[in-house]
C-alpha cells in the first residue's frame, strides 16, 4: 500500500449529483408516469374540496323537508332527484363526502399510526414483546374488518365518533403487521447499530432512525387504509350501525327509501352508490400509482 | 491519563454463543453458535491491534461485544479496568462516549434520511455536550474538515455521496462524542483500492492527532500489516495466533496463519507462477458443532492425535508471540 497518497486529497464530489426534486417537478414526473394515479389523485382531491366546501356549494341544506317534491327525478330544480323525504340528493352526497372523509382519514391515519409506531416498536425490541404483540394482531386479524367494526359499535354505540374509533381498531393491526416486516429488515441495517453505540433511547432509535425508512410501505397502507375505511364506514351506516339520521352518509342514503323505491325512484340508490365507488376508485387508483413510483420492488405483483 | 502502554481494554474468556431455538411458546434450545469461544486479548492504549480472519470466524462478534451491542454469554472485557461485559443500558451510556465504532459498508452504515450534518450533530446534540445549536454547527464543520470533506457536505444526503465520501462521515460521526477508542469493523474493505489507501492514511492522522485505540477487524492482510502495531489471528471463535506485526508476517508459527499468509498472492507474476501455494484442505467447520480439541485439526497439516483431544491455550512461544498451538516450539 503506498504511502504517498494523502488522505486530504482535493476531492471532485463537490459538485455530486443532487437528486433532490422540488416538489412541482415531482408532481409533473408522477402525473406523467402514472396517468391513472393522477386520475385518481384528481377525483379524491375533487371529493375532498366537495367535502370541505359543502356549505358553500350545495344548492339545499342537506335535512331540509321538500313534502312537494318527494322521490323526484332528476331535473333542474334537483340535479340528482330527491328521496322519500323531499331532501336533495345532490346536497345529501355532498354533505356526505365530509362524513366519508372524516371517518376514512381519521381512521387511516389514526390507525396507520398507530400501527406504524407499534409495529416498528414490534420489531425493534423482538423478543417476547415481539411474540406477544403479534400475537394480539392474530387475534384482531382473525375477524373480517366489518366484523371486528360491528363488535365495536357494539360495545360502544354508534355516531361518527364511534364508527371512526371501530374502524381504528381492525386497522391498527393490519397496518403493524406489514410495518414490522420492513422494520425487522431495517433493524439488521448498520446505522441502526450505530444509533445503538451512540447510546441513543429507544423511542429516538425508533421515531428518527427507523420510522422514517419504513416511509414507503406505510403511505402505500394508509391509501389503501382510506379506501377501505370509506368503505367500512359506508357498510356500518347501510346496517344502521354507523352514522345516524339525519347526519348526511352516504351509506345510510342506500338504506330505508333507497331499498324501498328501487324499481320507482333508483336515482335515490345510484348516486350515493355511485359516490362511494368513485370515491373508493379514486384512492385506489391513487394508492396503486404511489405504490409503483415508491416501491419498484412491488411493480411485477 | 494513565502510562502509555497500559492496557485500555483486556479481554478475557469473552464467548459469545448465540441460541438456535424451536417452537414458538415453549422456545426449546436445540444448539448453540459459538461466533466467539473463548478468547484473549488485550489493546493498549495507542495502538492499532488488528483483528483478522475468514468470514464467520467471530472477529465482527467480536468487536460488537466490545461496543456491548450484544451481550456476551461469557468472560469479561475489562475497559479502563471496569468490566463492561455485564453493564446494563442505564451504566453503558458514559462508555457509549468513550467507545465509537466505523463500519464495513459505507451504503448502510447511514441514515438515508438524515442530512450529513444531522447525523453527526445527532450524537453531539443527544449526550448534551454542545447544547446550543450554532456552535454545533461548527463543530459539525470541524469535524467535516478534520475528515477531509467540505463543510459544505453538511446539507448533503448520504445518497449524493461517494463510498469513500460516506466512510469519512462515518469516520466524522465516530469522532464527534471525543471517543478514545474506535471499533473498525472492515472499516476499508468495501472501498476502492485507492479510497482505502486515503481512508487508512486518514485513520492513521486521526489515531495521531487524537490519540486514538483501534480496534481494526479486517480479512485483508496487507491493510491489517500496514495500519496495526499488533495482530491477532482468529479461527472459528478462537484466537490461534497474536503478535507484532512484523513478527507475525515474518514468522508465523501457527500453521493456519501460515496457510493464510502463503494465500496472499505476490505483485509478481514471474514469482506467482513459480510459487508453490497449498490451499488449507478442505472447508471451515461449522461453529455450531466445532470440532473437539484444536478447533483446527481436521485441516491441519501437522496435526498429531492429542490435536483431537486437548484445546490448546494461547501461550508465549516467544516474547510477545502467542500462539494456540502444542506442536509449535
Amino acid at each position: 500500500m503506498s504511502t504517498t497518497l494523502d488522505g486530504r486529497i482535493a476531492l471532485p464530489a463537490d459538485e455530486a449529483i443532487v437528486l433532490h426534486r422540488s416538489y412541482w417537478q415531482a408532481t409533473l414526473h408522477f402525473c406523467r408516469r402514472e396517468p391513472l394515479g393522477a386520475v385518481g389523485a384528481v377525483l379524491v382531491l375533487i371529493i375532498a374540496i366537495t367535502g370541505l366546501s359543502a356549505e358553500l356549494i350545495a344548492p339545499y341544506s342537506p335535512t331540509a323537508n321538500d313534502f312537494a317534491a318527494m322521490t323526484e327525478a332528476p331535473s333542474w330544480t334537483h340535479w340528482l332527484g330527491t328521496d322519500q323525504f323531499g331532501r336533495d340528493l345532490l346536497s345529501r352526497i355532498i354533505y356526505g363526502a365530509r362524513t366519508a372523509l372524516i371517518v376514512g382519514l381519521t381512521s387511516a391515519i389514526v390507525g396507520g399510526f398507530a400501527g406504524l409506531v407499534l409495529g416498528v416498536a414490534s420489531a425493534y425490541f423482538g423478543g417476547r414483546l415481539d411474540l406477544v404483540f403479534q400475537r394480539i394482531f392474530d387475534v384482531v386479524m382473525a375477524f373480517p374488518l366489518i366484523i371486528m367494526a360491528l363488535a365495536v359499535v357494539a360495545i360502544f354505540g354508534t355516531g361518527v365518533h364511534n364508527v371512526i374509533v371501530a374502524i381504528t381498531i381492525p386497522l391498527i393491526p393490519r397496518c403493524a403487521r406489514v410495518v414490522r416486516s420492513s422494520a425487522l429488515a431495517i433493524r439488521e441495517i448498520p446505522y441502526v447499530d450505530a444509533a445503538r453505540a451512540c447510546g441513543y433511547s429507544h423511542s429516538r432509535i425508533i421515531l428518527r432512525h427507523m420510522v422514517p425508512n419504513v416511509m414507503a410501505p406505510f403511505l402505500i397502507m394508509l391509501t389503501a387504509f382510506v379506501g377501505q375505511a370509506i368503505l367500512a364506514e359506508a357498510s356500518l351506516s347501510y346496517l344502521g350501525l354507523g352514522v345516524q339520521e339525519p347526519t348526511p352518509a352516504w351509506g345510510l342514503m342506500l338504506q330505508g327509501g333507497a331499498e324501498e323505491y328501487a324499481s320507482t325512484a333508483p336515482w335515490i340508490a345510484i348516486f350515493p352508490g355511485l359516490a362511494i365507488a368513485l370515491t373508493v376508485f379514486g384512492v385506489s387508483l391513487f394508492g396503486d400509482a404511489l405504490r409503483d413510483v415508491l416501491d419498484p420492488k412491488l411493480r411485477e405483483r | 491519563m494513565s502510562a502509555i502502554g497500559r492496557p485500555l481494554l483486556e479481554v478475557r474468556g469473552l464467548r459469545m454463543h448465540f441460541p438456535i431455538t424451536e417452537g414458538l411458546v415453549a422456545r426449546k434450545l436445540v444448539g448453540e453458535v459459538k461466533a466467539v469461544d473463548g478468547i484473549d486479548f488485550s489493546v493498549r492504549r495507542g495502538e492499532t491491534l488488528g483483528l483478522v480472519g475468514e468470514s464467520g470466524c467471530g472477529k465482527t462478534t467480536t468487536g460488537r461485544c466490545i461496543l456491548r451491542l450484544e451481550r456476551p454469554t461469557g468472560g469479561e472485557i475489562l475497559y479502563d479496568g471496569v468490566d463492561i461485559a455485564r453493564m446494563e443500558r442505564k451504566e453503558l451510556l458514559a462508555l457509549r462516549r468513550r467507545i465509537q465504532v466505523i463500519f464495513q459498508d459505507p451504503y448502510s452504515s447511514l441514515n438515508p434520511r438524515m442530512k450529513v450534518g444531522d447525523i453527526i450533530a445527532e450524537p453531539i446534540k443527544v449526550h448534551g455536550i454542545e447544547p446550543d445549536a450554532a456552535k454545533r454547527t461548527a463543530r459539525v464543520r470541524e469535524l467535516l474538515s478534520v475528515c477531509g470533506l467540505s463543510p459544505r457536505f453538511a446539507d448533503r444526503y448520504p445518497h449524493e455521496m461517494s463510498g469513500g465520501q460516506r466512510q469519512r462521515v462515518g469516520i466524522a460521526r465516530a469522532l464527534a462524542l471525543n471517543p478514545e477508542f474506535i471499533v473498525c469493523d472492515e472499516a476499508v474493505s468495501a472501498l476502492d483500492v485507492s479510497i482505502q489507501a486515503q481512508v487508512v492514511n486518514l485513520l492513521e492522522d486521526l489515531r495521531e492527532q487524537f490519540g486514538l485505540t483501534y480496534l481494526f477487524i479486517a480479512h485483508d492482510l496487507s491493510v491489517v500489516r500496514h495500519l496495526c502495531q499488533r495482530v491477532a489471528v482468529m479461527y472459528l471463535g478462537r484466537i490461534v495466533e497474536l503478535a507484532d506485526g512484523d513478527e507475525l508476517f515474518g514468522n508465523p508459527l501457527h500453521p493456519y496463519t501460515q496457510a493464510l499468509l502463503a494465500a496472499v498472492p505476490v505483485p509478481d507474476p514471474s514469482v506467482e507462477m513459480h510459487r508453490t501455494f497449498r490451499p488449507v484442505q478442505g472447508e471451515v467447520p461449522s461453529p455450531i458443532n466445532p470440532p473437539s480439541g484444536c478447533v483446527f485439526h481436521p485441516r491441519c497439516p501437522i496435526a498429531v492425535e492429542g490435536c483431537r483431544r486437548e484445546r490448546p491455550e494461547l501461550r508465549e512461544a516467544r516474547p510477545g508471540h502467542f500462539v494456540a498451538c502444542s506442536e509449535v516450539r
